[in-house]
């Protein structure tokens, strides 16, 4: 149940719109602006770092996400099938190979610049190290790799943080510094990295909002949208604080209303299911999915998607008494860096601090950190929490791999088993 | 006369992929009738014909129930109802086979057929007549139907007698035929809500006059139980939709159910000590888990891919140019199993005529096969949370022996003794409990 | 067949199809010690073995296991081989193993490390991390530190203080077993028809059972027994290196079928980690720095490894020019994202370097090569037609 959009437009949504045209705008004319450009990853992306030496980050991750929701990804996907790459592999790597092969224009129609280094951070993700070797041939411009050791145990320890520091020292500044011509500040370093601790606390202030009743945020569609200054271009920079402060008294005061969160119909009048989802979403099909959810007053409280860019509510912050250090921890505790043991424990207390009525999987095929393992995963929450869990599959930008109508059954199966449990008689 | 007698009913349909199927309840949750027809790919039909061989089944329940409340017929009613069904069903074709007529000659007087127009006409016409001429033998006691819609039966008849009667020079097949295909439309657009109303009369009488050593007041006996059934007021309080195509129905949301619901809740109803469910249909495998009630408390589906489903098994029986019930028969008499990993849909083809080509014999492949589609089901049960006692084995391929035998000994080898319940009403399992859905949500809300 | 050559072949033929592992509870039984289990891809299998413990190559279930449970934790769009490993481990076919090491070759193995975790509660598991930095400062310290980790883990388990000269000592029993395997392929590439390629997979793949002193002799031993066959003819095949299956492994019959339809493989990336690095390993001073600057200056080119610079294929193309091969067969196991996203860049390099190539994917279970056969026969009338010209 929704009522009309109108009277829910939300500034920070405009803010947020304005902020990402003004990037790819910056990004259109950053050579004839004789500024340079680096491609990194999302996940444990060094944004401050990249831009204290006023050198412009682009994600080809995301690139490929907005060409999924623009439906420009399965053109794209071919294209690189066509080139040899198997269909069995990563859709984001061959979106944006197919992208690059068809002229590079980013989501909003203009061109995007050729990279003057690619950041190889390599968190949690094997195919990110295949990629940017993928894209090493296509650019003739220097790499520099950014090994980020796995999690097993969920724990940082002083020489996994000593061996990425030594590797921002010894081959991250230094090319940073080459390419850009300007030497290491680590004055201006940190003064990002307090902006950066501070709308990380309005960025968990808002997430946590989730556990209100009704929540007045999805966490999950809605969170897609609440972490992307922070896990992209804008952590570090005024923009971005200004975001998450507007964002911030926004949903206050959605609370304050006993308002639901806000949809692409509307807001949701009835919060009739809450639920905690692991990982991420489709963007083919991103509003048809989510319709799915809103139409049964499904609101998601919490998701593991909105933590693959840092688990900033488990208390992380950027540092700026500890710039490299802070940095290193950053990118060790990204989500998809953690082992299983340690995802099994967040989402379980998820579950139970939200107060989850349900749990859900979407297991994507492109994405095997992800989803390697998430049929113990779902086991292993259902013996925890006691409750059922739900398993949906599709893809991140590939259409071929978006079936509706088994996806919508499945939601529709699981929510109504949760309702006949739940009601244990209600009509019976 | 006396007042029509009254009863409230419930009826559950399952849209599936390949059937339709509909059960009706009354009140105190008793089938009254099944009805059943192929998908095809016009979901408003097939609900309706469903739905009315439900309703038609369901009056010969009540005019069984009739008989049996009656001393004078008590006892006959089992084999007389069975003889009146042949009966009745002959009518029924043979007033499905002048709507046929009826079809045929409005597809006749298409502009396109202008030169030839009488010829063609008088060719439709003396097809049906022989058509009609041939109907008996179709319903005699015991006659075998490969199938029991009407699509199907007229079909098969009318493209033998059309290639007997075409004219390569003159009005040719696929004229002849192509007239089919658009009255077949029309015929099944018409709807025979009274169907039980316009024929029973008549069938009766047919078989009264054949006469089977009825005394006469017998015979008026019967005639008043019929009677009684024919004017009941069958009154539907829900209906509730389930299936795949369950969208498709013109139903408020709230009488739409998921199938895994009801696959559960039927499958309990049938079998009430029922603690875990596999049904694997022809798109899709379910494993579900229910508690005492026949709530669901966990189920999971295969994924995007129907390998091991029971297409697969239909692109098998292709294949070898075999009926699909003649697979399992097969493979049971296999000797030696061959071992298959792949229940890919895509590859089936090719990697049976490898094997064919590397001189493994039917059986033996066909036994790997079988097992193979289990392994998959397996595994789905294990994801669900395994499999309880009892246990309950629904869909189209609980009807494959091979493919219990394969089930049932993996079941042993993996969770020990279970008990196995099949139903040979198990097609009917979705759409039953959709009925049981609609009773107790209308129960519930009177409550 | 002679009978010593017989008795051997029957002997790795054994190893290859016992999937509970008997070779590995026998040695345990004989000599009291422990064992621990590594996936496929580097691991220093020197620590283990200077901890009196015998390290075992557990490769899946190939084509022999029936999936009962294992499918029931991945999705269809993952490949093979943890389904068939979780299969062997709750079977009980892997309860013979004192611990399990998951090496980085991918996502899937990373997060099967995790699962095991989970799963087995009670035993010894742990994620092999190896550097993708290669300066002895800066990846080298982080790849000691994890190495000195792993020695006093197996130490632990071994019960017992790995001493620097254990390490020494186990250091030169795996340099002689690289020198064997180097002059079994390098017989092989010579004479190809002497050493039919089961064989010399069976023998190869038999060091991941036996203890590699035993693995040594039996390499030595069917050196000197092959070449006594002298019903082993040449014949007009084509020669060619094969790439993909440094993990998830074919089963023999394709590789078989891969010769009979006319290509002597004379170069591959089979069981991969098993020859890791391409030098012998320093036996002087700090064995664990002799390790790590092996493993940073001497490690093969690999998919799960980064590669610096612009390299990429030059190893693969000199595996052709050195084995004198003329061309390459790209055999990747299905959903293997480090082969499949590594074959386009190799395709490049091959390409440009004029080397002709073909490809397919293979399952470990994969049960029919009807079509394999066919593709590598006609690939291999094309590149001798092609080199005639």
């Amino acid at each position: 149940m929704t009522r009309p959009v109108d009277a829910d437009k939300d500034r920070s949504m405009e803010l947020q719109k304005e902020m990402i045209a003004g990037m790819f705008d910056d990004l259109a004319t950053a050579h004839e602006d004789g500024k340079k450009v680096v491609y990194t990853f999302v996940p444990g992306n060094l944004t401050e770092l990249i831009r204290s030496f006023d050198l412009l980050p682009v994600l080809p991750e995301i690139n490929a996400l907005q060409s999924g929701m623009r439906k420009l990804s399965g053109g794209y996907i071919t294209e690189a099938e066509k080139q040899g790459h198997s269909e069995d592999v990563c859709t984001y790597v061959k979106c944006d190979l197919g992208m690059l092969k068809k002229g590079n224009v980013g989501p909003t129609g203009k061109r995007l610049p050729e990279p003057d280094l690619l950041l190889l951070s390599y968190t949690g993700c094997f195919t990110f190290m295949k990629w940017f070797e993928l894209l090493k041939q296509e650019y003739d411009c220097p790499v520099a790799m950014l090994h980020v050791p796995y999690q097993p145990d969920g724990k940082i320890h002083d020489h996994q943080r000593e061996y990425i520091v030594k590797q921002m020292r010894t081959e991250l500044i230094p090319k940073l510094e080459q390419v850009s011509g300007k030497k290491y500040d680590e004055d201006r370093l940190k003064e990002m990295l307090a902006k950066s601790a501070k709308a990380e606390d309005d960025l968990v202030h808002v997430l946590e909002s989730a556990k209100n009743r009704p929540s007045p945020i999805d966490a999950y569609f809605g969170g897609v949208y609440y972490i992307g200054p922070m896990f992209t271009a804008f952590r570090g920079s005024d923009q971005g604080l200004e975001y998450y402060r507007l964002l911030r008294e926004e949903v206050d005061a959605r609370v304050a209303a006993g308002l639901g969160p806000v949809t692409p119909d509307g807001t949701m009048t009835k919060e009739k299911f809450r639920l905690v989802v692991e990982g991420p979403p489709n963007w083919t099909s991103f509003r048809e999915f989510w319709k799915m959810f809103y139409e049964e007053d499904a609101v998601v409280v919490a998701s593991s998607y909105t933590k693959v860019g840092g688990l900033y509510d488990r208390g992380f912050r950027h540092d700026p008494a500890r710039p490299l250090e802070s940095l290193a921890d950053y990118c060790l505790g990204c989500y998809t860096n953690l082992g299983l043991p340690s995802r099994v424990e967040l989402l379980e207390e998820y579950v139970k601090e939200y107060e989850a009525d349900g749990f859900m999987i979407n297991s994507v095929k492109s994405c095997n950190s992800f989803s390697a393992g998430q049929l113990l995963i779902l086991r292993q929450i259902e013996e925890r929490t006691g409750i059922p869990g739900g398993f949906i599959e599709s893809d991140l930008v590939d259409p071929r791999y978006f079936s509706a109508a088994n996806i919508k059954n499945r939601i529709e199966s699981y929510l109504q088993m949760l309702e006949q449990k739940r009601g244990a008689g209600v009509g019976a | 006369m006396s007042e029509p007698q009254k009863k409230d009913i419930f009826i559950g349909i399952d849209l599936g992929s390949t059937t339709t199927k509909a059960v009706i309840l009354d009140d105190g949750g008793e089938i009254l009738g099944r009805g059943i027809t192929n998908s095809r790919s016009n979901y408003d039909v097939a609900c309706r014909i469903a739905r009315e061989e439900a309703f038609i089944r369901a009056r010969f329940s009540l005019a069984e129930n009739a008989m049996r409340a009656d001393p004078l017929l008590s006892g006959l009613e089992s084999t007389f109802i069975r003889r009146l069904e042949d009966s009745f069903k002959l009518h029924q074709y043979r007033g499905e086979l002048e709507h046929l007529r009826e079809a045929l000659q409005a597809a006749a007087g298409n502009a396109r057929h202008f030169a030839y127009q009488a010829d063609f006409r008088n060719i439709l016409n003396e097809i049906v007549d022989r058509m009609v001429e041939t109907a008996p033998a179709l319903f005699e006691p015991g006659a075998s139907r490969k199938s029991d819609f009407f699509r199907d039966l007229a079909g098969a008849e009318y493209m033998q007698l059309a290639e007997a009667m075409a004219d390569p020079k003159g009005i040719n097949f696929e004229t002849i035929v192509g007239a089919y295909d658009s009255a077949i439309l029309t015929v099944e657009n018409t709807s025979d809500e009274e169907s039980f109303k316009s024929h029973i009369g008549a069938a009766l009488e047919l078989l009264l006059e054949n006469g089977s050593g009825e005394t006469a007041e017998q015979s008026a006996h019967l005639r008043a139980a019929i009677e009684t059934a024919r004017n009941y007021n069958l009154n539907e309080l829900v209906t509730v939709g389930t299936g795949y195509g369950r969208q498709r129905l013109p139903f408020p949301k709230e009488w739409i159910r998921s199938e895994i619901l009801c696959h559960g809740l039927g499958a309990h109803a049938m079998f009430p000590d029922t603690a875990t469910v596999l049904d694997i249909g022809g798109q899709d495998t379910k494993a579900i888990q229910v508690d005492d009630k026949g709530i669901v408390t966990s189920f999971q589906m295969n994924d995007r891919c129907a390998a091991g489903c029971g297409r697969y098994l239909g692109y098998i029986a292709d294949e070898m140019n075999l009926g699909l019930h003649e697979l399992g028969p097969l493979a049971q008499r296999s000797t030696h199993r061959v071992k298959i990993n792949s229940t890919c849909t895509v590859f089936a083809g090719a990697e049976l005529r490898d094997r064919l080509g590397m001189g493994q014999r039917r059986e033996d492949i066909l036994a790997g096969l079988h097992r193979a589609i289990m392994l998959r089901a397996m595994s789905l049960l294990a994801r669900s949370g395994g499999v309880k006692d009892e246990f309950t084995f629904t869909g189209g391929v609980a009807n494959n022996p091979a493919a219990v035998d394969a089930l049932v000994d993996l079941v042993e080898q993996n969770y020990g003794a279970r008990k196995l319940n099949i139903s040979p009403d198990s097609i009917y399992t979705g759409a039953l409990g959709g009925a049981l859905f609609a009773m107790r949500d209308y129960q519930g809300a009177q409550a | 067949m002679r009978p010593a050559l017989k008795t051997l072949v029957d002997r790795v033929t054994f190893l290859y199809e016992d999937l509970d592992f008997t070779a590995v509870k026998e040695w345990k039984e004989r000599t009291g010690g422990k064992a621990v289990g590594y996936m496929p891809i580097y691991v220093p299998r020197e620590i283990i073995h200077a901890a009196g413990m015998l390290p075992v190559g557990v490769l899946g279930g190939g084509e022999g296991l029936e999936i009962i449970r294992g499918d029931a934790y991945f999705q269809s769009y993952i490949c093979h081989i943890p389904r068939s490993t979780v299969e062997l481990a709750l079977s009980g076919r892997l309860d013979c193993m004192d611990g399990m090491l998951f090496p980085s070759i991918c996502d899937v193995i990373r997060n099967l490390s995790g699962m095991w975790n989970m799963m087995f509660p009670d035993r010894y598991v742990r994620y092999i991390d190896v550097p993708q930095n290669y300066d002895p400062e800066v990846g080298g310290s982080f790849w000691r530190r994890e190495i000195a980790e792993l020695r006093a883990d197996m130490g632990r388990i071994a019960g017992r203080e790995i001493s620097d000269d254990d390490i020494r000592n186990s250091i030169k029993v795996y340099n002689e077993n690289r020198a064997a395997l180097d002059d079994l392929y390098a017989a092989r590439s010579r004479t190809p028809w002497v050493y039919p390629i089961a064989e010399l997979y069976l023998v190869l793949r038999a060091g991941c059972l036996l203890p590699p002193e035993e693995h040594t002799a039996l390499i030595r031993e069917y050196l000197e027994l092959a070449p006594q066959e002298s019903d082993r003819k040449d014949k007009d095949h084509s020669r060619v290196v094969i790439v993909g299956s440094f993990c998830e492994q074919p089963p023999v019959g394709l590789l078989q079928t891969l010769e009979r339809a006319g290509c002597w493989i004379v170069g591959d990336d089979l069981i991969l980690g098993l020859r890791w690095l391409l030098r012998d390993v320093d036996t002087e001073g700090d064995p664990i720095t002799a390790l790590s600057d092996a493993f940073l200056v001497h490690s093969t080119e690999a998919a799960s490894r980064y590669e610096p610079g612009n390299a990429k294929g030059s190893q693969l193309i000199a595996s052709v020019r050195d084995n004198d091969a003329e061309g390459v067969i790209f055999c990747a196991p299905s959903f293997c994202d480090p082969a499949l996203l590594d074959q386009p860049m190799l395709v490049t390099a091959l390409d440009k370097a004029g080397i002709p190539h073909t490809q397919f994917k293979f399952s470990e279970d994969t049960g029919q090569f009807a079509v394999i056969r066919e593709q590598a026969g006609t690939f291999s009338d094309s590149i001798r037609l092609w080199s005639e010209v």
